[in-house]
């Protein structure tokens, strides 16, 4: 078998209601900010579109989700949902990195999110951008001390 | 008929393709055989607005993660440290840093001086005029006088301090410890038709600007010039040998899957310190039984990484983020054995910058620092751009249970067997990266941080691969001579990680492409003589 052969996975309409419920109560919205939550419909959209390498370890964090929960995820109570994301949470491992890998590299590329945390939305290339300027005099005390390297 | 080159080398990396531009002056007939692409700038992934999920993705240095179909598997099961690479022309330096540190004298001769693996069959005297050369190459920036090696004069200025590097320099003096801009293969300012570098970003999804000196716009353009013929796409799955026991060729498959023959008078392996022992192994024959140039039996063995400690602090004062080339300023300050701390050899700390948005949000959330629900967006903003820090890469020293084998079952998109990694991080590596952990929470400490992490070793730091076809001078327990011909093929060659004795503290890219270009030396003075 080759690890390159495999498969991508889809979620399913249940999966995608405990995964949007889920994005929701992992980044929720900030009213003071205008930030959005992760479940806005256009930073949702985005997050199941680029599951890609992360798919089967979302789908298995789901179905650990509703294992914890005693039943679907996304058709529990607020409370319940809570109490059962924070048990997953405090699990950690593989499944929890890819969910949170999932959506935040969605949300935070959100252009109102960048936005609100400082950035503008563009990529880095071809702008690029400004550091501050140098201050070599900081070398001067390392200058002082001479040479440190091992005659061989 | 069949078609014999003069030189075949597998594998377009750094040292594939610094030794195909320095033997080019030679007029022999040379052909690369590379299994990946050509890459495209404009493919990079600082273009788009979803440059931190590519990173993630498809240039994501972890070769089973990223699984492109120019990727091969590698069994990594049963190591600590995981393995990164990138399969194109280009290699490795696709996706590296760009931290181009030379060797020290030291570490040419460890036994000598620490009593501890072997020595070098060659030193730095010898290797120097070819870093110089390989400086000038790749194009090198930095700033000549740093007290932690003999004089060197670096091609360009260094790149910028910026916050970080300010920041942690403070840190440093307080601490009355050695710190210098690193020496690393990214322009600051223009260099033979590159442009310099414009602060995009973390440069290890490759450099949409070109600033960064990855072997595809440094050598192989030259070497292309100068008549080598590079095919890319083509994947070999061994080495024939003929009734003298000379290497004849290679067997590879092209980009349609189709099984071919090249013929070789001569053929050199620059495929990495995995790739290089998996072809070797893979190379069987009634000859060699277990393996091409392996009479030795030390073809996969003697694995090193660098175990590397990666430890970060954030600060109340805002630091450069995901601004500026990762790479900053170095210390040597633990470098050279002192026996009190109780390891011998050291390692170097190279101080980065920060992290892009999401992976800030990443790491926040996975280290509890950044939580679900609704103290999120307070925490958030608390961290984002605060963070600096360091890695420290340590010297790793040979062992022999530490090996690559060729896996049973799992194999490439060609069927051939894939690499099985095994590797056991030893008492003194653990001990230098305790040490390293507790100096680098000292000196951010220093620096102002409030709060500092670790994480040692690195699991994803399995960026350097050595040992595993050893240069020396007995046959009996290395694999290649002291400029690189195989012990017991005398027309094949290894140029790339595989053949370092020891690995030193530092980054090797530097050092494997100056090999690369004294081995050409070598044999160019020898052509006469070559087979003798």
């Amino acid at each position: 078998m080759s690890l390159n052969e495999a498969p991508m996975t889809a979620l399913t309409d249940a999966q995608c209601r405990s995964l949007r419920a889920l994005a929701a109560l992992m980044i929720p919205a900030d009213p003071a900010t205008s930030m959005p939550a992760a479940d806005d419909d256009a930073i949702f959209a985005d997050i199941l579109a680029s599951l890609g390498r992360d798919a089967s370890q979302v789908v298995a964090a789901l179905d650990a989700l509703d294992a914890l929960a005693g039943g679907r995820f996304g058709d529990l109570a607020p409370a319940a949902q809570a109490a059962a994301a924070a048990r997953l949470q405090a699990a950690g491992g593989p499944m929890v990195l890819a969910l949170t890998r999932a959506v935040a590299q969605s949300y935070y590329r959100d252009d109102r999110v960048m936005r609100a945390i400082g950035l503008e939305p563009r990529p880095p290339f071809p702008q690029g951008h400004a550091l501050e300027p140098n201050d070599w005099s900081l070398l001067d005390p390392v200058r002082a001390r001479g040479p440190i390297w091992r005659e061989a | 008929m069949v078609d014999t080159v003069d030189v075949l080398i597998i594998g377009a990396g750094a040292a594939g393709g610094a030794i195909a531009w320095s033997l080019a002056d030679t007029r022999m007939r040379i052909v690369c055989l590379e299994q990946g692409d050509w890459m495209k700038p404009s493919d990079y992934p600082s273009n788009g607005r979803d440059w931190e999920a590519r990173q993630l993705a498809e240039f994501h240095y972890n070769p089973n993660r990223r699984a492109r179909d120019t990727d091969y598997p590698i069994n990594e099961d049963d190591t600590p440290i995981k393995i990164a690479n990138f399969n194109g022309v280009g290699g490795g330096t696709i996706l590296y840093a760009g931290h181009y540190p030379r060797f020290h004298p030291s570490d040419f001769r460890v036994r000598s001086l620490d009593g501890v693996a072997d020595d070098w069959p060659i030193d730095y005297v010898t290797l120097a005029p070819f870093y110089a050369e390989n400086d000038r190459m790749t194009g090198v920036s930095g700033l000549a006088g740093d007290p932690a090696y003999p004089p060197k004069e670096p091609v360009m200025p260094p790149l910028p301090l910026g916050r970080s590097g300010t920041t942690l320099a403070t840190g440093l003096n307080r601490m009355g410890w050695h710190w210098w801009p690193s020496d690393s293969a990214i322009a600051s300012t223009e260099y033979e038709g590159r442009a310099g570098c414009i602060n995009l970003g973390h440069c290890t999804g490759g450099c949409a600007q070109g600033a960064k000196a990855s072997s595809d716009i440094t050598y192989w353009p030259a070497a292309i010039r100068a008549g080598v013929e590079l095919r890319t796409r083509c994947r070999v799955r061994e080495i024939t040998v003929n009734a003298e026991g000379m290497a004849s060729g290679v067997v590879y498959y092209d980009a349609d899957g189709v099984e071919r023959f090249q013929a070789a008078e001569v053929v050199i392996l620059a495929c990495n310190g995995i790739g290089t022992p998996r072809i070797l192994l893979n190379s069987v024959s009634g000859r060699f039984p277990n393996g091409l140039a392996n009479s030795s039996g030390q073809v996969g063995r003697n694995l090193m990484f660098h175990p590397y400690a990666q430890i970060y602090g954030y600060f109340d004062a805002p630091q450069d983020g995901h601004r500026g080339p990762g790479n900053c300023i170095w210390s040597q300050e633990f470098y050279e054995t002192d026996q009190s701390r109780g390891f011998v050899r050291g390692y170097t700390f190279e101080f980065t910058r920060g992290q892009g948005p999401v992976q800030a949000a990443i790491t926040g959330m996975m280290t509890g620092r950044i939580p679900w629900g609704a103290g999120h967006h307070a925490a958030y903003r608390k961290l984002f751009g605060h963070r600096t820090g360091m890695v420290a890469i340590c010297e790793d020293l040979p062992e022999e249970h530490n090996t690559v084998t060729l896996d049973p079952v799992l194999t490439d998109g060609n069927g051939i067997p894939a690499p099985k990694v095994t590797y056991r991080l030893s008492e003194n590596s653990r001990r230098m990266l305790d040490h390293a952990v507790a100096r680098g929470t000292e000196v951010l400490r220093a620096a102002g941080a409030h709060d500092v992490g670790h994480e040692a070793p690195l699991a994803v730091g399995g960026w350097h691969l050595m040992g595993t076809a050893r240069m020396g001078t007995d046959p009996e327990r290395s694999v290649v001579n002291e400029w690189g011909r195989s012990h017991d093929v005398k027309n094949l060659f290894v140029v790339d990680g595989s053949v370092f004795v020891t690995s030193a503290g530092v980054n090797p890219t530097c050092t494997i492409q100056a090999l690369a270009l004294y081995v050409a030396d070598s044999m160019k003075r020898r052509l006469a003589t070559l087979f003798e």
